[in-house]
């Protein structure tokens, strides 16, 4: 049934630190490794070796922002590396939609799964998701989404240190963590309480679990710039006024005369 | 929105062919013999066939009979049940008319009930998206069904009727792109609300350097000074047409098949723009609709 259900035991999720996320796209390479290999049907690439196309279940957008000033001062404009895969919602609208029941959210931990045998490939349900969370995938026919690597994360036969999801474990910033957001002392929770979690698009109503970090504040070493300072000023003004060494006793010398 | 051929057509023909058949159910008029033939194999062939069209826009279409399992919780789900109940009852009364000569009323009625609820449905499957502002207003469940009746009514040929309800349609449609223009704004979703951002964000670069689903299904933007010369000939061929041929000439069968062709064209140009005006809130992700956000 594509009934949500009222509460998940456990709201496994992703949370996501805009401040250390380099944009490398690892993860965006992990995450296609790792689901084009293991579960379901793979992501196809339409022109593998030319123009970029396919299907992926995580991408990295990248924008730039210039703050508002704080008290007068100027902020120094940032750069911010967002990477965007499904949020898991609670209130899942791409769930809700789905004629076939194929899309469901689990009760025990809140991943929110496609059942790639039920779709009919309308694709309404990534028309409802607000994130761009899901794909059709073009040569299978089928609804595409991150499924927190469910396959990874309970998954016996391999290393404990492995039962994260693959784009977690392969972030050479640290930038993405992995855990219960249920549970106010896990690390992800403390993470989010001492960072100021985000919510994206609020507005929409869908409660995503995954939780965004905020960038923090530029440092700033000096005051920023307005744009009236002359910055070579500095380095053409003489060094010494009163000549000094040989040619200051000379000039010296001959004042004395 | 991406306006893909198959939904367009989908929904102008098979929101005529049910508007048909609810005239058809409630005895406007009362037909039997070769004339019933004739009316509901029109409205069949246009009811079926515009289904047909939008199951072409399944990517797996082996799997579309498991989407009559969810009609609880999905408008989609409740279209297939309500298409499939009004058309099935509308063939039982529809095989009493023109082979028996018996017309049971109940059961027209139920049929004209259900083809109207399929036509509701259809609008909700649309009007239910949150993530299209443009979509999520009451007017849009509003004009299908008014479009339906009115071209069920110009196809019943019930020449007021037809008019009074194709001058309501303009002005439902009209309400719907007034309405719509400020939808995306009233929604809230900017591009500081997508990325949390502070202060003034814009999008620097894309995830890939090409087009993928997303952009091609959802990211269509359509130039303003064309969207407002089709809606100049939508109007003008989905409802002044009709209503100057059916004033002029009355229930004569030429100008009749005229206004409704007419009417069908005018209404893929309104459809097309349904699609092509509908701003995705996923946009804000790819740098489009900052225009009109919220400020
Ligand atoms: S992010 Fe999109 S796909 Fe994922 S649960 Fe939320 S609405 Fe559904
Ligand atoms: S594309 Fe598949 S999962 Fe999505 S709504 Fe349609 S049937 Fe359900
Ligand atoms: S959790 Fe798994 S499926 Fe989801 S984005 Fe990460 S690697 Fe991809």
């Amino acid at each position: 049934m594509t009934a949500l259900p009222t509460t998940t035991q456990k709201k496994l999720g992703l949370v996501i630190d805009l401040d250390t996320c380099v944009g490398c796209h690892a993860c965006v390479t992990a995450c296609k490794g790792w689901n084009t290999q293991n579960y379901g049907a793979p992501l196809s690439d339409q022109d593998p070796y030319g123009a970029a196309s396919g299907t992926f279940l995580n991408r990295i957008h990248s924008f730039q922002s210039q703050p508002e000033p704080v008290n007068d001062v100027p902020q120094l404009a940032q750069t911010t590396h967002f990477p965007k895969s499904c949020l898991h919602c609670e209130d899942a609208p791409c769930v809700t939609v789905c004629p076939t029941g194929a899309s469901y959210k689990r009760a025990e931990d809140g991943i929110v799964l496609v059942n790639e045998d039920a779709c009919m490939g309308c694709g309404l349900c990534a028309w409802a998701c607000p994130y761009g969370a899901r794909e059709v995938d073009q040569v299978a026919g089928v609804m595409k989404k991150c499924t927190l690597c469910v396959d990874r994360i309970y998954n016996e036969n391999i290393e404990e240190e492995e039962r994260v999801p693959a784009c977690v474990r392969t972030c050479p910033a640290g930038a993405r963590h992995f855990g219960d957001l249920a549970d106010p002392d896990s690390d992800v929770s403390r993470l989010v309480a001492e960072r100021g979690g985000m919510d994206l698009m609020p507005e929409q109503g869908t409660k995503p679990v995954n939780q965004y970090l905020p960038p923090r504040p530029r440092d700033t070493i000096q005051a920023p710039m307005a744009g009236e300072e002359d910055i070579l000023a500095p380095f053409l003004a003489p060094v010494a006024e009163e000549p000094a060494g040989f040619m200051g006793w000379l000039d010296r010398a001959l004042e004395k005369l | 929105m991406n306006p893909a051929p198959s939904v367009i057509i989908f929904s102008t023909l098979s929101g005529a062919g049910f508007g048909l058949l609810f005239f058809l159910g409630l005895g406007l008029p009362t037909v039997t013999g070769f004339i019933a033939f004739g009316f509901y194999l029109i409205a069949y062939l246009l009811a079926v066939g515009g289904l047909l069209a939008s199951v072409f826009h399944l990517k797996n279409k082996k799997n579309a009979w498991k989407s009559y399992s969810q009609w609880r919780t999905s408008w989609l789900s409740r279209e297939g049940w309500f298409a499939v109940s009004a058309l099935l009852l509308m063939a039982i009364y529809a095989g009493l008319q023109v082979f028996l000569d018996t017309t049971v009323a109940t059961i027209g009625f139920l049929g004209a009930a259900l083809s109207l609820c399929t036509v509701f449905s259809t609008g909700m499957i649309y009007a239910q998206l949150k993530t299209i502002p443009r979509w999520n207003q009451p007017a849009t469940p509003a004009f299908f069904v008014t479009a339906s009746l009115a071209g069920g009514a110009l196809l019943s040929n019930n020449p007021t009727l037809a008019n009074i309800l194709l001058i309501l349609l303009g002005i439902v449609v009209g309400f719907h792109w007034w309405k719509g223009d400020s939808r995306f704004a009233e929604a809230g979703s900017t591009i500081g609300t997508a990325t949390q951002l502070s202060g003034k964000v814009s999008l620097w670069e894309k995830p890939h350097t090409g087009e993928n689903y997303l952009t091609h299904e959802m990211v269509y933007q359509v130039a303003r000074k064309h969207a407002v010369k089709l809606r100049i000939i939508a109007i003008v061929l989905m409802t002044v047409v009709p209503v100057l041929l059916v004033l002029i000439f009355g229930a004569h069968h030429l100008p009749v098949l005229l206004a409704v062709v007419s009417h069908l064209i005018g209404l893929f140009a309104q459809r097309w723009l349904f699609f092509a005006e509908a701003e995705h809130v996923v946009g804000l992700y790819y740098g489009a609709h900052t225009a009109k956000q919220a400020t």
